[in-house]
């Protein structure tokens, strides 16, 4: 069996660090798809790939959360990006490579990536 | 169609969020010597009136009212029913709702199981205020998982959300899935 004890360190880590967290509003927020629409078109990949690499980069200002269908099916997995100040970003026809790469360019670089939103597409 | 029954469970089980549950269990029971696949998912949500269970397996019946379709049930009903099983679901408004999908394990037509730890910790993570027990038996041989006692380990410093603790809960499904016997 996998032991707990790995949960635990994972507690005294994150007690270690919480002074280095923001809990304010300025959170960029980063909400994937995840209706049966984009279950079915891989949201569940994406939504991973956005997790492992906040875990990995360490990512403590970014919240990655869930919604249900927006509408858009066709062009699932949808995956909207909210930063602070700035106008929402759509990216559609997601896959775990496509997250990362929004990850690093958009997230920690501040650029939007063109070539994946939905304005791109249509 | 979805491509692993993993997607279904997840999909399913987001009903359970919606419908208010603050628990839900998913387990999975693989029996070679009766050939069956069982997957059960169940919860303490809000239930459904017996007009709404009457028509759950319809694909243009929806509580929503944005449109018309609601695919989920149907999707897993019929990637349990082409491989020789049998699907039902059974549910009591205020008291909560259980889905189960029995599957010919060695059907051609079945679905691999797939990515459950991914499923889970999606399930888990992006719903970190409610409990999740998940249980893998094959064969006799099997573990569970529960959120509740995740949470006692945690305390109020980390929450289930933690990318860290996704991490963890996923390797923790793999890992001793594998040592059930693996998937299948």
């Amino acid at each position: 069996m996998k032991s707990l004890a790995e949960l635990a360190a994972l507690r005294e880590k994150a007690k270690a660090e919480v002074n280095l967290r923001n809990n304010g509003e300025d959170k960029t927020r980063v909400v994937v798809g995840m209706a049966t629409c984009g279950i079915a078109a891989g949201a569940r990949p994406v939504l991973a790939a956005f997790i492992e690499e906040a875990n990995k980069r360490q990512l403590k200002n970014v919240m990655i959360t869930q919604t249900g269908c927006i509408g858009i099916c066709k062009l699932e997995p949808v995956v909207e990006v909210y930063v602070p100040g700035q106008e929402k970003v759509t990216y559609v026809k997601m896959t775990a490579e496509k997250a990362a790469k929004v990850v690093t360019d958009h997230l920690i670089n501040g650029q939007v990536v063109t070539e994946y939103t939905i304005g791109t597409e249509q | 169609m979805m491509p692993e029954l993993s997607l279904n469970v997840l999909d399913i089980a987001e009903n359970s969020v919606r419908a208010g549950a603050t628990l839900t269990e998913i387990r999975v029971i693989v029996d070679t010597a009766s050939d069956r696949l069982t997957i059960t998912v169940s919860d303490n949500g809000c239930g459904m009136s017996q007009e709404q269970i009457e028509h759950v397996t319809d694909p243009f019946f929806t509580t929503r009212t944005t449109r018309k379709v609601g695919l989920g049930v149907p999707f897993f009903k019929m990637a349990a029913e082409i491989t020789g099983g049998e699907f039902s679901i059974k549910s009591k408004l205020g008291e909560g709702t259980t889905t189960s999908a029995v599957f010919g394990l060695s059907n051609i037509d079945r679905m691999p199981l797939g990515d459950m730890a991914g499923t889970m910790s999606s399930l888990i993570g992006m719903n970190p205020d409610i409990d999740f027990i998940y249980s893998y038996e094959r064969d006799g041989t099997g573990f569970e998982l529960d959120t509740r006692e995740f949470r006692e380990i945690l305390g109020d410093d980390v929450s289930l959300s933690d990318p860290g603790v996704m991490t963890y809960i996923k390797s923790y499904i793999d890992e001793n899935t594998e040592e059930c016997g693996g998937t299948v």
